[in-house]
């Protein structure tokens, strides 16, 4: 009954995020730190004391916590390397209540924002409260196409349903959700994970006032967000080579061997897009997500009409 | 258990005209207990819904040809379900609430009637009664909202909703006056029945007329202005009361007449309420993110879950026109279900903003703050309301919200390609509605119960009373038990027939949706499904590891103050204000807006040295200043044309009776 593959993303995501930091500083003509290095940095946060503000309340401790489980409940509706049985394996919640438990840490951590009362953190929380309004729409359209052509919202048998960007809808719909998928991950031209200038920091801006064990869990949340949301795209778009319950015994290292090619690739892609464009503007941010609007929209419009 | 209910609130309207005037508030108690008994008997009624076994019923006689009756379906029962969930919970809050004010007597009365007039609205089982029933709430509530205080502000907001109520109810009449003339019974079976055979044209008359009607009550964009005037200048219990149930009565009446007298099998109904509900969803949200009136916000809210609710409620109807009546069953059950969420976390969220009122003074979030620390079960409370209004997990608001995106992703299952994009377009409203919400209880909660108090009252607050406190926690625990287990709402509705009348287009009645009470939520036959019990339950595990692997590797917390840029004096006054929270908004929806803004400077020594700035931000609101407001000067104008008539002059008016009498006897000669 329990999803258990979640712990892929609970182990692995530092990974994906030490594999993308290297990816980036190739890219640059960097050497870069090594791809192990964000677990040796989640390390450190653990073991160092925390410093709390003095005007935080119980909003600001429970918050890691929160943003954590949200992480970690989301993770546990997705199917990773098997899409085993929808009914059985996948009942806790299809993708609908996915975006809506991340949205719930996402609550929480802009409600942080505002605790101590700086101006860093407000500032972080409107805007990250602000980007999320572009997105979520773009993002539900464009699931909403793929889940009304596999007729169903459950991930696990939206991803048994389909191969490789099956239908012209497809290709818009996976236009719209990378667009959205930046954004969600805090990336270039959005957000810039790299650094904590205070004028253009926005993920950054919120956890400020964090340090020790809340930072490092909220880090991991952030890391396992990230990697759930690749790997939503790959279920949603890509489900080539997902296993799909009982099939020949070397079908799991299949699973294995296309997951982490899939991963790679859609890395590549991110650090690509990161490498060559600069960071855009907040209030250019519109131009860019109203863009990715009009694509989910086009999708669904181009999916009524064709029918497939 | 009803008549009981009942005795209880007219024994506590007549203690308070009577009683002496101290502990007066405590009479409020009475009213509580009538309230749960109501609701007691409401969920027996729907429990055994399946059973023949009548509701009450009473009906009265006035003359041969008038009759007013009430009784009670399982549609009317769980109105009246929702209603006593609130009232009981808002009677306790009085207790507390209404201890310092000036005219508890007036206001018990009228507090009192204005519950009984709602359930009469919700039990009226023909037009007259219905009609005299809506029009006592109108009034009782009119009265009530202009009760609080002396100021014209109230006086003007009063105005406002006593013109928009009679606008709307006067839609309603002619709405029924066709319905009458059409069926010749004022019954609502009876018209139903006589209706049956009707042109579509006529019912799509009578549809039209009604839903401007309850619209109006329900807060329709743009039928909504009068919404975020009067509930704020009402008193915090009224305001919960008129926000949590009476707009509700709108939908009710829509359902009633759309669904339970019209039949409801034209599609393109479907398509104007779905229509209707996604822009008063969209609009509400957006014009409650700049309001920085704490219950001005949660009124445009009220705006927005209306559209929601008629979402599901459109949803249901194209279902039902298409014949899907399995699909209609769900649309409707999710349209039900934010009806019941939204009385509870609303009502809620109006409680604690009136304990907040009362401490502060003020109802502006921009000079509260840090109010968490002063008012812990306060905050916790209102915390719980704004995650459930957000439909965030594991909180009521998320399963009806779910719902209610199903049904919309299913209207792709329909058969024309307008209804399809439509119900498509309508969950895309539905999810930038809700990311818009999420923004806006991050400002309302932020704002004002976060950070550091931004006035000195706000420093001073103490926290709420008791009763108050324990009527907020009870509907915060509501809101989440209905958020781990929604069986408990699909058993109550179990036995209800598609239109909520009996025999009237008696439907599959809502399909088996959730098996026990907290088990998984499956629609459509597999479609998808969802398990909010399991959703809590791995969240409260997830938290409680994090917080294993936080205490294991933990070394030591310190407290000291935040980081100041090495200023050394942070002041409330460099935190984030509410203006500077929406203000990316303001900027990227200016077309909706039509922000206005004035910046004063006055210099010293121009440009370098300043001495003083004044900014002043505000935006446009939209129907207000270009359609009623230029709706309202040409009222105005013919008022004054019309005024020529009355000149004072005694001859004059003799000369009008001499021309009345004349034109009479023309007319029967």
């Amino acid at each position: 009954m329990l999803n258990l593959q979640v712990l892929i993303i609970v182990i692995f995501s530092p990974l994906l995020q030490g594999v993308i930091k290297k990816l980036k500083a190739l890219a640059q003509g960097r050497v870069g730190a090594r791809v192990l290095q964000p677990y040796w940095d989640l390390l450190r946060l653990f073991k160092k004391e925390m410093v709390v503000p003095e005007s935080a309340s119980w909003v600001f401790r429970a918050a890691p916590f929160i943003v954590f489980a949200s992480a970690l409940a989301a993770g546990m509706m997705l199917p990773v390397l098997s899409a085993g049985d929808p009914v059985k394996s996948f009942r806790m919640g299809d993708i609908i209540a996915l975006l809506y438990t991340l949205a719930l840490g996402r609550f929480f951590l802009t409600l942080a924002g505002l605790d101590a009362g700086t101006a860093f953190g407000g500032e972080g929380s409107s805007r990250e409260a602000t980007v999320a309004i572009l997105v979520e729409p773009t993002m539900a359209l464009a699931i909403f196409t793929a889940a009304i052509a596999a007729g169903s919202t459950s991930i696990a048998a939206i991803s048994r349903s389909t191969d490789i960007l099956q239908s012209p809808a497809h290709v818009l719909a996976f236009a719209a959700f990378f667009v959205a998928l930046i954004a969600e991950t805090g990336r270039i031209p959005v957000d810039n994970p790299d650094t904590h200038l205070e004028l253009t920091m926005i993920h950054e801006g919120m956890v400020l006032e964090y340090s020790g064990g809340y930072l490092a869990l909220l880090e991991l949340a952030h890391f396992m967000k990230q990697m759930l949301l690749f790997t939503l795209a790959i279920d949603l778009f890509f489900p080539y080579g997902i296993s799909q319950g009982g099939a020949t015994p070397y079908a799991p290292a299949l699973a294995v061997a296309y997951y982490a090619l899939k991963l790679l690739v859609l890395a590549a892609a991110m650090a690509f897009t990161e490498s060559s464009r600069a960071k855009m503007r907040f209030f250019q941010l519109p131009s860019l997500l109203g863009g990715a609007f009009v694509l989910a929209l086009l999708s669904i419009i181009t999916f009524v009409m064709l029918g497939r | 258990m009803f008549l009981p209910g009942l005795f209880l609130f007219l024994a506590g309207a007549l203690f308070f005209a009577l009683a002496p005037r101290k502990g007066l508030n405590y009479l409020y108690l009475l009213y509580a207990a009538g309230s749960g008994a109501m609701g007691f008997s409401a969920a027996g009624a729907l429990l055994h819904a399946d059973a023949p076994a009548p509701a009450p019923a009473f009906s009265f006689r006035i003359s041969p040809v008038l009759a007013m009756g009430f009784q009670g379906g399982p549609l009317q029962m769980f109105f009246v379900l929702v209603l006593a969930i609130l009232a009981a919970s808002v009677s306790l809050y009085s207790v507390g609430y209404m201890r310092k004010s000036q005219g508890p007597r007036a206001h018990g009365i009228l507090y009192g009637l204005f519950v009984l007039s709602m359930g009469a609205v919700f039990l009226s089982g023909d037009a007259l009664s219905f009609l005299v029933s809506w029009e006592a709430m109108s009034l009782v509530s009119y009265f009530l909202v202009v009760s609080e205080t002396e100021s014209d502000h109230a006086r003007s907001a009063g105005l406002t909703y006593a013109t928009m109520t009679h606008i709307g109810t006067s839609f309603i009449i002619a709405a029924f006056m066709l319905a009458y003339r059409a069926s010749g019974s004022l019954n609502f079976s009876g018209m139903a029945a006589g209706l049956a055979g009707k042109s579509v044209a006529l019912k799509s008359v009578i549809f039209v007329l009604a839903f401007i009607g309850f619209g109006t009550k329900a807060g329709v964009v743009p039928l909504h202005i009068w919404l975020p005037r009067a509930h704020p200048a009402a008193p915090s219990n009224v305001s919960a009361l008129m926000s949590g149930v009476m707009i509700k009565a709108g939908i009710y009446g829509i359902l009633l007449v759309c669904l339970g007298v019209l039949g409801g099998n034209v599609a393109w109904w479907g398509i104007a309420v779905l229509a209707a509900g996604g822009v008063s969803s969209v609009l509400g949200v957006l014009y409650a993110l700049m309001e920085h009136d704490l219950k001005r916000l949660l009124a445009y809210h009220s705006v927005e879950n209306i559209g929601i609710i008629l979402l599901g409620t459109g949803a249901a109807i194209l279902f039902y026109s298409f014949g899907q009546t399995a699909l209609a069953g769900l649309a409707l059950a999710a349209a039900l279900y934010h009806t019941m969420n939204h009385a509870i976390f609303k009502g809620l969220l109006f409680l604690g903003a009136g304990s907040v009122a009362n401490q502060t003074h003020t109802k502006n979030m921009e000079e509260m703050g840090g109010l968490i620390k002063k008012m812990p079960a306060t905050g916790l409370f209102f915390l719980a309301g704004s995650t459930a209004i957000c439909a965030l997990p594991p909180f009521n608001g998320f399963v009806s919200e779910w719902l209610t995106f199903q049904s919309l992703i299913l209207g792709s299952a329909t058969p024309w390609a307008y209804s399809k994009v439509i119900s498509l377009l309508g969950a895309a409203a539905l999810a930038l509605t809700g990311a818009l919400a999420a923004a806006c209880f991050v400002k309302a909660f932020g704002i004002s119960f976060l950070g550091l108090p931004r006035s000195e009252r706000a420093a001073e607050a103490k926290e709420a009373g008791l009763p108050m406190t324990a009527a907020m926690g009870f509907l915060a625990i509501l809101c989440l038990l209905l958020g781990i287990a929604p069986g408990i709402f699909f058993r109550l509705v179990r036995g209800m027939p598609f239109g909520g009348f009996g025999e009237v287009g008696a439907g599959p009645g809502l399909t088996a949706i959730v098996s026990g009470p907290a088990s998984p939520v499956s629609v459509a036959s597999g479609f998808s499904s969802f398990w909010p019990a399991a959703i809590c339950v791995v969240l409260l595990a997830g938290s409680a590891l994090a917080l294993l692997l936080a205490k294991a590797a933990r070394r030591k917390t310190s407290y000291a103050p935040a980081w100041d840029c090495g200023i050394k004096a942070l002041s409330p006054r460099m935190q984030y204000t509410a203006t500077a929270f929406t203000k990316p908004l303001r900027i990227i929806f200016k077309t909706v807006y039509m922000p206005r803004k004035e910046l004063k400077i006055s210099y010293n020594l121009k440009p370098l040295f300043v001495r003083s700035l004044a900014y002043h931000s505000d935006i446009t609101p939209f129907f207000e200043t270009y359609i009623y407001g230029p709706f309202l000067a040409l009222v105005g104008k013919a008022a004054m044309r019309i005024r020529n008539l009355q000149s004072g002059s005694l001859n004059l008016y003799l000369g009008y009776i001499m021309l009345t009498l004349i034109g009479l006897l023309l007319m029967w000669a």
